[in-house]
């Protein structure tokens, strides 16, 4: 009796019996492609609330950028989104180009729009094998890393380096391609399209593929634009907006190309959208091997802005001078500050850079479209369970440097 | 007196007529149109563009403060917005002095600023009032300083 009295207890009564479980889900947990740590509050295996917590990748990048000279922060460009660091060299220097207002040749313009096209299709394949691999389909993985490794020897033959290419320089390029590099990227172009039919024979009908993606993470399109989504995202929501189409830029004009929209919303609405992206990006290459003229200037004239070609360097004293200063000084744009956005493949990439006349940039700063998607993770996922996080988190595509910087 | 010829671009236009005060200067550089908002009529001026069906900035696309260490006012802060539909861009800019760095959050206009204010407070130390949970977001919680500006340097303190 005096038991039944003691569990009648008014305090006792008071203790909520359902508790919600907090689950700690990283930073180390394989799934969030990175360091990315969630505090899910779950009620059984449904989750009630969702919290992304980041900030492990932090390095400082944007206050590094300001001790270095304009040419010098690109390289910290690539470091940003490291599984497309020709966008971010892309979105930087433009930024830059604007600030001075220089305008870069043709030839060089549709270099940088072939190779950035080449860079979106690598990080989706990326993107593709990894969100694969994390509902459990081992082998389009395998599949995605051998493509990608060839879009890689290309970056790797043009300017020596496989992932940190720092390829774009104010003003155009850093070299003069290497001979033969057209012929490589038509190998690439003509193989691609055969095995994106083998990832979506695998994917697009799989039953299993489709029961884990299709209406799980539903973000509706008022949802995306009130939380600044971007990208594949937005599209996959049914909102038809490009920074390549909405804002030109690097001529994009000129080329022939759809935007790819889904009006489902959900996993599989983006699975859709981002391979539909990538057979658009080899439409937009195969484009570009046609307009690219075999030589002309890689690089913009711009004397004390842009290094004088090394031909330029070693007959001419000005080239000499303004080799010289341009290297150990670096250049000095006008007072000013500028907003420039491109489509990078995670979204509208914005870089904002303020300068006030001298040859450090005063503030640099990235609109990182992870960082603005990955906000709406707990819309995409409170209410599911919590398998379906970790699709949630596959399709926002994040790249935790680019989040963190 | 000299506004009426400033107001080529038909958003800031609108945004005098909405409210005179709003706009306390706009600059035009590179084809990018900012307009100087004094503090107070910022979170009024945000509803209104992005309200507004003929405007519709319903987009915001990124804040990014700059610090002009040491002069005064010391913080601007830059609002980048966007309309989908138009295809069209403002920036809209703050001035704010070292020893009040307040401002009003922007989240009730656009959910999605919420973790762009929680950067700027961290990173730079401004206050952001209204906002539903500021706290740093890129350092540690427990992180003294706010290391994007001038007077902090680049190696850190210790």
């Amino acid at each position: 009796m005096s038991t039944t009295q003691g569990l009648m207890d008014p305090r006792i009564a008071e203790i909520p019996t359902k508790h919600p479980m907090v689950l700690n889900m990283g930073p180390q947990h394989p799934s969030t492609h990175g360091v990315l740590r969630v505090i899910l509050e779950l009620d059984g295996e449904i989750v009630t609330k969702a919290e992304p917590v980041i900030g492990y990748l932090h390095t400082g990048i944007e206050k590094n950028m300001e001790a270095k000279t304009y040419s010098q922060a690109i390289t910290m460009t690539d470091r940003i989104d490291y599984l497309a660091p020709l966008s971010n060299n892309l979105g930087y220097c433009l930024a830059v180009e604007k600030l001075i207002g220089i305008e870069v040749p043709k030839r060089a313009q549709y270099i940088r729009v072939l190779l950035t096209e080449l860079t979106r299709i690598a990080s989706h394949l990326v993107w593709l094998g990894t969100h694969a691999i994390d509902l459990g389909a081992m082998s389009v993985f395998l599949y995605t890393f051998r493509e990608r490794e060839e879009i890689l020897k290309i970056l790797e033959y043009l300017s020596g380096q496989r992932m940190m290419t720092s390829y774009f320089r104010v003003g155009g390029l850093a070299l003069e391609p290497a001979p033969g590099w057209m012929d490589r990227v038509r190998r690439v172009v003509d193989a691609l399209p055969g095995h994106i039919d083998e990832y979506e024979n695998l994917l697009t009908e799989n039953r299993i593929w489709i029961g884990r993606t299709k209406g799980v993470g539903i973000l509706s399109p008022a949802d995306a634009i009130a939380m600044g989504v971007s990208g594949p995202m937005l599209r996959g929501s049914g909102v038809a907006y490009d920074v390549r189409k909405a804002f030109p830029y690097s001529s994009y004009d000129e080329f022939e190309f759809n935007v790819p929209t889904q009006t489902g919303g959900d996993c599989y609405a983006r699975y859709l959208v981002r391979v539909a992206e990538i057979r658009e990006s080899l439409r937009i290459v195969r484009q570009a091997t046609e307009k690219v003229p075999a030589d002309g200037p890689f690089r913009a004239v711009a004397p004390g802005i842009i290094p004088p070609s090394r031909e330029e360097m070693k007959t001419s004293i000005e080239g000499l001078i303004y080799h010289f200063k341009i290297f150990t000084e670096g250049f000095a744009p006008p007072r000013g500050e500028v907003y420039q956005a491109i489509e990078s493949p995670r979204g509208e990439l914005g870089v904002f850079v303020a300068s006030d006349g001298s040859p450090h940039p005063w503030r640099v700063h990235f609109r990182a479209p992870s960082f603005v998607n990955l906000q709406s993770l707990p819309k995409l996922c409170v209410g599911r369970l919590i398998a379906d996080v970790v699709a949630c988190i596959g399709t926002t595509d994040i790249v935790l440097g680019e989040v963190d910087r | 007196m000299e506004s009426q010829e400033q107001d080529k671009n038909p958003v800031v236009h609108s945004l005098r007529q909405w409210d005179r005060g709003a706009v306390a200067e706009v600059i035009e550089f590179r084809g990018e149109t900012t307009v100087v908002v004094p503090r107070q009529h910022l979170l009024a001026a945000c509803q209104f563009l992005a309200s507004e069906p003929s405007l519709g900035f319903t987009f915001l696309s990124d804040i990014a403060v700059t610090d002009q260490f040491p002069l005064e006012p010391r913080f601007e802060v830059n609002y980048h917005l966007l309309c989908v539909e138009r295809r069209d861009r403002i920036r809209l800019k703050v001035k704010l002095a070292s020893n009040d760095a307040v401002l009003n959050s922007v989240t009730p206009v656009w959910p999605g600023a919420n973790w762009n204010e929680r950067e700027n407070y961290d990173l730079f130390g401004i206050q952001f009032e209204g906002h539903p949970d500021l706290k740093r977001i890129l350092m540690p919680d427990e992180w003294e300083g706010h290391p994007l500006r001038k007077d902090y340097p680049v190696e850190g303190y210790r």
